[in-house]
């Protein structure tokens, strides 16, 4: 079974701190990291394999520094990574990105099942999953929480919706995005991490893969931003120490008048 | 562009037949969009089993026309074939503007379909305007955790899509006098995909609300200090009949499920109230909860960094505070069903 992987590379934000005036976050000397949300999909790649034999290959699209996702990929268990690399694709929107994608995997040439995260953790879109499946003309299956089997040809899973967790099955080749309840990540291992030092990572380019220039990077973006704003933080909050009878009761009223006052309470 | 474009749509969504509150939420943006264009909206059902009587009342809270596609095939959303019924009609009719929520059906439909296009799409907005001289829709989203706000527009290709935080925009009251037409559009059986096969459902056991309907949500975290004390959540929650949170650690320890989990690795909310108890607030979970119209923390520590965010901090035990929050509310008359 071929699993791909695509990943992406983001600023790390559990040690981010935030400016207490500004409500920004402070960015300098934040190091990238592989985004948190792709880790349950290398996990559940790596299950797969395990249970199904096989061969997992990741994917990033990026300027050359994105090769440490990938070595990141291999240490916790990647058979292979590609980096996607060029000019030409930068400043891309999640279209012009999930085509790059998709074309990379089609250069690949033999895949079963991409596995992705639910969404990167900085632009927080969840788009370049279904895209790259759109792209394929493959089906996909999103908020998957629980990869149940793979048999005949098509994978059952549990996706996480609204009402519950929708039961379906997918036939094969398809797209799955995961969220974390599908599989605790596993870490690298130093076999890995000596692994991913040696292996040679190839780079596609618009040199070596076949693509259409309209739709890559900037130029192949159908969005534009048009304004980035920093919002202020505005609440005007109140604290109130709720510590004896008296106190405990004013915090209490304060919080129903709180509840009352925005019709919440019948 | 052209002239052929002018429709505003939102996407309605259905479950078991019963129109869902997103679908009125996303009419109350499209008809200010709508009246700024001068233009006709209209709500796009793809489903099954909607009475007409329930179409009208997209009508009634803001449509000018219905446009529905009812199948028992199409009971459930299955990516490929909704698809392909939305590019059909997207083709046939040629929308200005689409608009979905952003739920799991919404963020897994509208990325799909406007590949197929391809158009623009900017993913869970919380403002939408129209740009005064071209006519382009203005698209604002939170992104990095709701650190920074993105304005995004999609100036050459139509229809101009976008997905909207559940719960960022309340629905137009009902006006009774408001008419439209329902167009029922016959599914065409050809669109049928059949590499996708839903299953069945398996609902959580707890009959508590999902998140993204919730106008209060009470969330619990680390400062509860053990797995049963987490019932104090539940029974505030349900009390003031909202749904319940958590924080991963919350989640981590086992304390409440996965679909309960607010921020970065979980949901991201937009409930009227916020109130997160024995949560320090760390940036991850912010990142989930920035969008509340209000937030309340509740958290014996005086230095937590949720207390900084809120409203309305209260430094005091979660143990007294909550019984007396209870007590107070069951004196007015609120009933505690818990």
């Amino acid at each position: 079974m071929n699993i791909i992987v695509p990943i992406k590379q983001v600023p790390e934000s559990s040690n981010v701190k935030m400016d207490p005036e500004t409500g920004t976050v402070i960015r300098a000397g934040v190091e990238a990291v592989v985004n948190p949300l792709d880790l349950y999909a290398l996990e559940a790649a790596f299950r797969l394999k395990e249970q199904y034999g096989g061969k997992v290959t990741a994917v990033t699209m990026g300027p050359p520094q994105a090769t440490r996702a990938l070595k990141e990929a291999v240490a916790m268990g990647c058979d292979d990574a590609i980096l996607l690399s060029d000019r030409k694709f930068g400043g891309a929107d999640t279209c012009a990105t999930s085509y790059t994608i998709a074309q990379s995997i089609k250069a690949i040439g033999e895949y079963d099942i991409i596995l992705t995260g639910e969404r990167a953790t900085d632009g927080d879109t969840a788009q370049v999953g279904p895209a790259i499946a759109a792209w394929l003309d493959i089906p996909v299956a999103t908020y998957v929480s629980k990869i149940e089997e793979v048999k005949d040809e098509r994978i059952f899973v549990e996706r996480l919706v609204e009402e519950g967790y929708q039961q379906l099955s997918v036939s094969l080749p398809c797209l799955i995005t995961v969220v974390k309840e599908v599989a605790v990540p596993r870490l690298p291992t130093l076999k890995g991490k000596i692994r991913s030092m040696e292996l040679n990572i190839p780079v596609y380019s618009s040199e070596n893969m076949s693509l259409k220039t309209e739709y890559l990077g900037l130029k192949g973006s159908p969005t534009r931003v048009v304004k980035i704003d920093t919002p202020k933080v505005t609440r005007s909050g109140k604290t109130l120490t709720a510590q004896d009878d008296v106190s405990l009761r004013a915090a209490a009223d304060e919080f129903i008048n709180l509840m009352e006052a925005k019709g919440l309470l019948l | 562009m052209t002239d052929s474009h002018n429709e505003v749509w939102t996407l309605a969504e259905q479950y078991d037949g019963k129109l869902k509150g997103v679908s009125f939420e996303l009419l109350a943006r499209g008809r200010s969009l709508a009246d700024k264009l001068g233009t006709k909206l209209v709500s796009v059902l793809i489903g099954d089993g909607v009475a007409d009587s329930d179409l009208d009342t997209l009508i009634k809270h803001g449509a000018d026309a219905v446009y529905a596609v009812q199948s028992p095939e199409l009971k459930y959303f299955v990516c490929e074939t909704y698809g392909q019924v939305l590019r059909s009609l997207i083709k046939e009719y040629q929308p200005t503007i689409l608009l979905g929520a952003a739920t799991s059906t919404g963020r897994t439909l509208l990325p799909y379909t406007a590949v197929k296009i391809p158009t623009g799409l900017t993913a869970d907005c919380t403002e939408l305007d129209i740009e005064e001289g071209t006519g382009n829709l203005l698209q604002t989203r939170p992104a990095i955790g709701g650190n920074i706000m993105a304005t995004i527009k999609t100036p050459d290709h139509r229809p101009q899509m976008a997905t909207v935080r559940p719960k960022s925009s309340r629905p137009l009251p009902a006006d009774a006098s408001r008419k439209g037409e329902i167009k029922h559009i016959s599914f065409d059986k050809a669109l049928i995909d059949k590499r996708t096969q839903i299953r069945g459902y398996r609902k959580e056991e707890s009959e508590t609300l999902g998140l993204d309907e919730a106008d209060i949500i009470v969330a619990g975290g680390h400062g509860l200090k053990k797995g049963e004390n987490f019932s104090l959540i539940h029974s505030l929650a349900k009390q003031l009949g909202g749904a319940v949170g958590a924080s991963r650690d919350a989640v981590d320890r086992g304390w409440a499920s996965y679909p309960h989990q607010i921020g970065l690795s979980g949901k991201t909310v937009s409930p009227k109230v916020y109130v997160g108890i024995g949560i320090s607030g760390a940036i991850q979970h912010l990142a989930g909860i920035k969008t509340s119209e209000t937030i309340v923390s509740i958290n014996s520590d005086p230095d937590a960094t949720l207390h900084k965010l809120a409203d309305l901090a209260i430094v005091g035990d979660a143990f007294q505070v909550i019984p007396e929050i209870q007590k107070r509310l069951t004196e007015r008359g609120v009933k505690n069903n818990g």
